[in-house]
């Protein structure tokens, strides 16, 4: 075994620098940042949600990747047509690893992929005539509810007319029809896609039903999309709880659910990034107050049980949370204590998501891992630094492009759940309605904190820190395994899972564990193994943390 | 007779950038660059890497709103630099996507004037090939490559007396095998393009910015000089093919046959190099012909009159039902989601003539089709991609997954299709799934089968 060594922080953050492009590099200065908090736990500032730099090769997809394949991919009953040439709806057809339970009888298209399949003939004379031969068609042959459309670079190109199609088969087919002007080229990031999604959903399905189901304490669970089934985890714990979940954005969802989502009396925000405005729209057309929850690590899911049931403020409900949770911890619990032994001090990076990669650190920190680095592939500078830092977020041209709707109060359907003074008092006992610290605020001073990582980068902090896991994606994964570093996947949990509540933690935790102390590591000998190891110019600083 | 469906449901095919990127790979020292938006590059390193379970490094030029409508010259020649800056690559290969095509961006002189303003930047060779996703598929894409790279990087350069193999889309094992088989007729190669190492490589003890393998630049400056070609498709003309291009510009023989699975498509083949290299084909592959041959005579009784369903990239499936149809099967349904069924049809006629009659063939055809046609045919088991895994469910028949993409399975790279040891290896597989669905079906459970 080595004895790996941690090299100056400083120097890392130079050493990723120095390879780029003078442009490049100031650029990226204002991404990779070392976590140095102020005095009163104010992180500095992070550039995030700007634009990759052309050749810089990014874990990022593109804004149709995020409106089809995040926010709507997981929704069973609607169909989802991708209006463009084949490549897109092949390559997120079943990717993400989001799950459904339709019942026996029950409506799911998610397992088809739908597309238009343009050709030459469409890019010159348009494409509008087959898209909407193509809605009659998927109408003829399910008779869905509903039935989006999503349109690919080529569309917004050639000038079709995505929404006004699916308006006269709305009129035709007398189903909910709806468009995203979801091409790839817009905005930064999948994160644009994310928010035009949520805007059509807004507009065009939540509100059409006023019926509440039956239920004391109702909620919705915002930004959850049910990898590996970690809504089904959530769904039960709640069930227990005796609170009712009357619609989840979006996993294992179906449009009836969005439909009466605003009938519920609480919001609670897993992912902020992909959905934060929704919650806020909501809150501003019908009245219903969010807060921030995490289901990810025994801890969060617990705190954010209580959180919901101080909301309600009802002393019955508190009662079965913690009723639930002590017959929780205490299943969780030796186990957590057993991996914490050989886990303890060994060290995590993560790169992902909009979320995950502040969520997952309460699960590492729980078997006693350090996260020595982070970052958000797609996220905003409110994901790392809080929401305070909102009002001072510059608006450039690539944010500019997605439509920021204009929302009041519903004359009719605005009920206002919580008076001004309640929500100040949730407030002033630390209930975090409408707020979210960001990432930066959990995590420890003097670590790295990168947005939209890229793969040179990747490599390079392996190479330099040689952590004893490295959380991306499958993108990454094996280029980070071919360094003898086990690589987990957390957008695919590696086709396992599920991670969130208390019975997910103990899979995410079991999981780790085999993959840090996995025997096949020990045939293999890493390239700072080897006596050329290419060392950095600095001091380097012996803290015998991972092994290999 | 099949509905003509407007869309496209459950896709059989892949988009044309995503072959031209895996026939860059294979190339030493290439990282290919798609000119679009970067969402491409992200699903297709995302889907090949699934397949592969390898890295993957695919640039883009990140096309925002204004590249969109402005012209992505300026995206381009920024991405080159980057990419130069960060891997020092020996060449990048620059695939369009239907972004950059339908906008228009004319690549070849956008990257003319690059290489003139470049001033003191070593510039790596650079290699550009059209690929628009509303044409074609990933089959279509990878030829397009392969011919651009004869185009802009093939020379004249003397010293070689060499084969051209140009051999498709094939696994990192088939490339690898058929690079010893043609080494063992102590024929020198050049294989274009060749990532089988790239794409199955070891761990690393050293590391590595662009991983090991693939075909030298340097070959490729020799090219010109090659005795033969063979390149293994029945379906892309050569007019559209790298060795229709190296005929034509240099004169070369060349030689299409169709990827050589079976005993008699490999025969074609083997013979070929016979000819070529003037040596009669080596003991130990005669041996191997002769084992395959020994396992087809045990085997007859489990394969003879089974129905298979094909599906996949228009060559392949035309090799597997010539194969199928020599060893007694009946490749019932041959569909593909490329091309269109004439093409399909002529080619397979033309490899398996006994097949008149006995088969239905597809091309241009989605999963919805292909499971439409496939309940109709009282399908033994499934050939093909992993996609097929639902409709194998469906009919409770098994799958033989082969060709690309294979995403539920480990060893997608070391999966072999092609020559006597390649077609072994399938055979074994075929009748195993056979006889395991024999035996699982069967309420005795005998263990002799």
């Amino acid at each position: 075994m080595s004895s790996p060594k941690k090299p100056d922080i400083e120097t890392v953050r130079e050493d990723l620098l120095r390879k780029y492009p003078t442009k490049v590099a100031r650029k990226r200065a204002g991404q990779i940042v070392i976590n140095r908090k102020t005095e009163e736990g104010v992180p500095p500032e992070i550039k995030a949600n700007i634009r990759t730099v052309p050749g810089i090769i990014t874990q990022r997809g593109c804004c149709y990747a995020g409106c089809k394949g995040v926010v709507l991919g997981p929704t069973r009953d609607i169909v989802n047509i991708t209006h463009g040439p084949i490549g897109c709806g092949f390559y997120s057809w079943l990717t993400r690893r989001n799950q459904t339970d339709p019942g026996p009888d029950g409506e799911n298209f998610m397992t088809y992929c739908f597309s238009t399949d343009m050709q030459d003939e469409q890019i010159i004379f348009g494409g509008e005539k087959k898209l909407a031969a193509a809605i009659q068609e998927a109408y003829d042959l399910f008779h869905p509810k509903a039935i989006a459309v999503f349109s690919t670079c080529p569309v917004g190109l050639i000038g079709d007319d995505v929404h006004q199609v699916c308006k006269s088969m709305q009129e035709k087919l007398n189903i909910n029809c709806f468009g995203f002007s979801c091409e790839g080229y817009k905005g930064v990031s999948q994160s644009a896609g994310h928010h035009i999604a949520n805007n059509q959903l807004f507009k065009h399905v939540i509100g059409r039903n006023d019926t509440p189901p039956e239920g004391k304490y109702k909620i919705t669970l915002m930004g959850e999309y049910n990898i590996g089934g970690d809504a089904f985890v959530i769904e039960e714990l709640l069930d227990k709880c005796g609170i009712t979940l009357v619609s989840t954005f979006s996993g294992n969802s179906t449009i009836s659910a969005f439909e009466r989502a605003h009938t519920a009396d609480l919001n609670c925000v897993m992912c902020h990034r992909s959905i934060n405005y929704v919650a806020d729209m909501i809150e501003k057309k019908y009245g219903v107050p969010w807060i921030k929850v995490n289901f990810i690590g025994t801890e969060s899911t617990a705190k954010s049980l209580r959180k919901i049931a101080e909301y309600f403020g009802d002393p019955k409900l508190s009662e079965q949370v913690e009723t639930v949770i002590a017959e929780e911890i205490e299943a969780t619990e030796p186990i957590r204590q057993e991996i914490h032994e050989r886990c303890q001090d060994k060290l995590a990076m993560l790169f992902v998501g909009g979320s995950r990669a502040h969520h997952y650190q309460d699960l590492f920190a729980e078997i006693g891992m350090k996260t020595l680095a982070a970052g958000y592939e797609f996220a905003h500078r409110d994901d790392y630094e809080g929401r305070r830092v909102l009002p001072s977020i510059t608006i450039d041209a690539d944010s500019r492009n997605i439509e920021e709707l204009a929302v009041e109060a519903d004359p009719d359907k605005y009920s206002p759940r919580k008076s001004e003074q309640e929500l100040a008092d949730l407030i002033q006992n630390g209930m975090p309605v409408k707020g979210y610290e960001g990432m930066m605020s959990q995590m420890e001073e003097e670590t790295l904190v990168i947005d939209d990582i890229s793969h040179w980068e990747s490599e390079r902090l392996i190479e330099l820190y040689k952590p004893a896991v490295f959380c991306a994606g499958i993108k990454e994964k094996y280029a980070i395994q071919k360094m003898c570093v086990p690589s987990k996947q957390l957008h695919s949990y590696d086709y396992g899972g599920p991670y969130a509540g208390f019975a997910g933690a103990v899979n995410f935790w079991r999981d780790i564990d085999r993959m840090v102390g996995a025997r096949v590591w020990t045939y293999i000998q890493a390239p700072w193994q080897k006596q050329d190891y290419p060392a950095l110019e600095a001091e380097l600083v012996h803290t015998g943390s991972s092994e290999c | 007779m099949t509905p003509s469906y407007v869309s496209t449901r459950n896709p059989c095919k892949l988009c044309a950038p995503f072959g031209a990127t895996l026939a860059f790979l294979g190339l030493e020292g290439c990282i290919p660059l798609l000119h679009g938006s970067q969402g491409c590059s992200t699903y297709i390193r995302r889907y090949m890497i699934g397949h592969f379970r390898e890295p993957v490094d695919v640039a883009s030029s990140n096309f925002h709103e204004q590249a969109a409508i402005f012209g992505g010259k300026s995206n381009l020649a920024e991405a080159i630099f980057n990419v130069v800056k960060q891997y020092q690559p020996r060449v990048i290969g620059i695939a369009t996507t239907c972004l950059a095509e339908t906008i228009g961006d004319d690549v070849g002189m956008i990257l003319r004037e690059l290489s003139s303003k470049a001033g003191n930047v070593d510039l790596p060779a650079l290699v550009h090939a059209s690929t628009p996703s509303y044409h074609g598929c990933d089959a279509e894409g990878y030829h397009a490559a392969i011919r651009a790279m004869v185009d802009q990087l093939a020379g004249n350069q003397p010293g070689a007396d060499h084969l051209a193999l140009f051999p498709g889309m094939l696994s990192s094992e088939d490339l690898r095998y058929l690079r010893d088989l043609v080494e063992d007729f102590e024929l020198p190669v050049i294989m274009l393009s060749d990532y089988a190492d790239r794409l199955d490589g070891p761990t690393w003890d050293t590391f590595h910015r662009i991983p090991k393998g693939g075909t030298p630049l340097e070959q490729l400056y020799r090219l010109g000089g090659a005795r033969t070609c063979l390149e293994l498709t029945s379906i892309y003309e050569p007019a559209r093919t790298g060795g229709g291009l190296l005929a034509d510009r240099f004169g070369v023989r060349h030689v299409r046959l169709p990827m050589p699975i079976g005993v008699k498509l490999t025969d074609r083949f083997t013979r070929e190099l016979e000819a070529i290299s003037g040596r009669s084909l080596p003991y130990r592959h005669a041996a191997e012909r002769g084992r395959l041959i020994d396992s087809y005579v045990d085997a007859h009784k489990y394969v003879f009159d089974k129905r298979a369903v094909l599906f996949g990239h228009e060559d392949l499936v035309v090799s597997l039902s010539a194969f199928l149809a020599e060893v007694g099967m009946i490749p019932a349904l041959i569909a593909s989601g490329g091309g269109n069924a004439g093409r399909l049809r002529r080619a397979v006629l033309s490899a398996a003539p006994e097949l008149e009659g006995h088969t239905r063939i597809l091309g241009g055809v989605d999963f919805a089709e292909i499971e439409e046609a496939a309940v109709q045919v009282q399908a033994d088991l499934l050939i093909g991609s992993s996609n097929g895994y639902r409709l194998s469910r469906q009919l409770g028949v098994p799958l033989v997954r082969v060709g690309l993409p294979i995403h539920d399975r480990l060893g997608a790279a070391r999966v072999m299709h092609v020559g006597y040891r390649g077609t072994q290896q399938l055979f074994d597989r075929i009748v195993n799934a056979l006889l395991e669905a024999r035996q699982d079906g069967d309420p005795t459970g005998y263990t002799h089968m």
